[in-house]
């Protein structure tokens, strides 16, 4: 069997044992739902309140929002084996098993888990992002939808690269980093919003430290037809989710080395 | 050529060592200190295929180490190895699928998934032809009486029949060589001996080769024809079991009832193990002094209820001769 038919063995068994409880699956999904669109009822608020903020209108924010937060519930449909890594192989020695089977530990770790309850995140994100397109009168011609897709693939790469770096470090740390979490849930929060809102020092950390800015702003400014009020280049644009998959390949290089250590010291 | 070859391996671990409580934590963040640990020295030794292994040694003797640089999870520092002709850690993704591994207290199946679904996946994680699947399923099943469990999820099984459902799931994919890490801890008695029958009949009737670790001696004692003994990272003994029992203690004990109060015995080589009351627990050496001498001396001496001649323990040989080779825990 390929990686990838196996991959899809792997998410029916994880769905079909969370379906053992499928009261909690629902409720889980309504509830990741729920929060997130609290989350956009606080824009709401503020954007009734004064209407625009730096030329900025609600659509075009809900458009910045809804991009962002696809990419990251995709990632997150992947992860959830790097993210918990720490605790949950390196810490118990489950990882031992990853490696006693005949099949890369990448693979094993992305087909970990598939969470049902992420619909609702993902479902939360496509209604904002349709909703924002509608407000600002985007037309979805084949070449929007294909940027669309673009974006949001190297927003999606970012996001499992981030994961995958924070369980590489848990090869040295044995536990989980919570405090990555600053980094892809504060990414994605901060992404949520153009960039150009941000300080100067900001802005250069999510361009080129975590390339937020590369998968979000960017591409993002290009599907709502504006040029950067910042002045980068208008090729820069639609190019820029590209960094997301370099961010990836660049964070599969410390978890090979990672696990090089794992087999040499067996902690 | 052996399948298993084992020459001057040596492991050393490196260890963090951080001062208790919270300043310690913060202090190992800053500066950390370490303490190097040999986990294994110069361990050499080979396995036939078809052999049944045992292998014993006081925690942190290095027996885990050895399976776990054997099943390809870790390297050594130095020394070779081979298993079935190939270097189980440059090679893993080969050397993994034809060897299936046992931790007593880890599980291979999916906590929440039914018995049989965990074999489906394992299955095509393995890739197993589905029609001998579906045989050595059937045939596991059958030998390790899984057809009640099957349909329920891992997490509803008692202990004894996780680990009979464990080692079906690590024979799906029929390995020529199986590692079993204490694979009886924490059972209760029926299900000791249903996992020891089933171990031995994949040795005897399918020729699987075993590597088992335990500390349960009347595992050894029911299963292995040879042992090998490991201390300090070293190979202390490597021979069949009856003859490691018998060089290392050729001791036997004598238990005597007397009419009246257990007297003061001052005999040479015999000594007193414990005095209860009327009765004297006895061990002596047999070549020094014979069984029907001392038996003799006693009657003659006493007034004798009853005598009863053993043998001591299994656990109390091992303690014995870890004691001899300065082995023990500590």
């Amino acid at each position: 069997m390929n990686s990838l038919a196996l991959l899809g063995r792997y998410y029916a068994a994880s769905m079909r044992a969370q379906l053992q409880y499928p009261g909690s699956a629902i409720m889980l999904g309504i509830g990741a739902f729920a929060t997130t669109i609290i989350d956009m009822l606080a824009v709401w608020a503020l954007f009734d309140r004064f209407g625009q903020v730096q030329g900025w209108r609600l659509g075009d924010i809900a458009v910045f929002y809804g991009v962002i937060s696809i990419s990251f519930a995709l990632a997150d449909f992947v992860s959830r084996g790097f993210d918990v890594f720490g605790s949950e192989f390196v810490k118990t020695g489950a990882f031992d098993r990853v490696l006693l089977r005949p099949r890369s530990p990448t693979l094993q770790l992305i087909g970990y888990e598939f969470r049902l309850s992420r619909f609702g995140r993902m479902a939360q994100a496509v209604l904002v992002l349709s909703l924002g397109a509608w407000a600002v009168g985007l037309d979805w011609t084949p070449d929007k939808i294909a940027l669309l897709a673009w974006t949001v693939a190297g927003g999606a790469a970012l996001f499992v690269g981030l994961m995958i770096l924070q369980a590489s470090l848990a090869f040295w740390t044995t536990e989980s980093l919570e405090v990555f979490n600053v980094l892809t849930y504060g990414g994605v929060q901060a992404g949520q919003f153009p960039l150009s809102l941000y300080a100067g020092w900001f802005r250069n950390l999510l361009i080129f430290i975590v390339p937020i800015g590369a998968v979000a702003y960017y591409p993002v400014l290009a599907l709502l037809d504006q040029p950067d009020p910042l002045g980068a280049p208008d090729w820069w644009l639609p190019a820029a989710p590209a960094m997301g998959f370099l961010f990836l390949a660049a964070s599969f290089l410390a978890w090979r080395a990672g696990v090089a250590r794992y087999t040499s010291t067996g902690s | 050529m052996p399948q298993i070859l084992v020459e001057d391996l040596a492991k050393t671990y490196r260890v963090a060592e951080r001062d208790p409580g919270l300043m310690g934590a913060v202090k190992g963040l800053v500066h950390r200190r370490h303490r190097t640990v040999e986990a294994l020295r110069d361990v050499s030794f080979s396995l036939e295929a078809g052999e049944l292994l045992g292998f014993i040694g006081p925690n942190g003797a290095g027996k885990s180490t050895t399976i776990k640089i054997l099943s390809g999870i870790l390297k050594p520092d130095a020394g070779v190895v081979q298993v079935n002709g190939r270097v189980p850690f440059t090679d893993r993704i080969a050397h993994v699928s034809k060897i299936g591994v046992v931790f007593g207290q880890r599980t291979q199946l999916w906590w929440d998934l039914p018995v049989s679904e965990g074999f489906d996946l394992l299955a095509d994680i393995y890739r197993v032809e589905p029609a001998r699947y579906r045989a050595n399923r059937d045939e596991l099943v059958a030998l390790l009486r899984l057809e009640r469990v099957l349909d329920q999820p891992v997490r509803q099984l008692s202990l004894g029949q996780r680990m009979r459902a464990e080692i079906a799931a690590a024979l799906l994919h029929e390995p020529d060589i199986l590692f079993l890490d204490e694979p009886t801890i924490g059972l209760d008695a029926p299900s000791k001996l249903a996992v020891r029958d089933v171990v031995r009949r994949l040795n005897r009737e399918r020729g699987v080769t075993v590597l088992l670790t335990t500390h349960d001696m009347h595992d050894i004692e029911a299963l292995a024809e040879r042992v090998i003994v490991i201390g300090h990272g070293q190979v202390l003994a490597d021979s069949p079991f009856e003859t490691l029992r018998a060089n290392v203690l050729a001791e036997r004990r004598l238990v005597v009832d007397f009419a009246h109060e257990a007297p003061d015995l001052n005999m040479p080589g015999v000594e007193v193990r414990s005095r209860r009351g009327q009765t004297l627990e006895l061990a002596f050496d047999p070549a020094r002094t014979p069984t029907p001498t001392l038996i003799a001396a006693l009657a003659a001496a006493h007034e004798v209820v009853d005598i009863h001649v053993g043998e001591p323990a299994i656990e109390e040989v091992i303690a014995r001769f870890y004691d001899l080779h300065g082995a023990s825990e500590g």
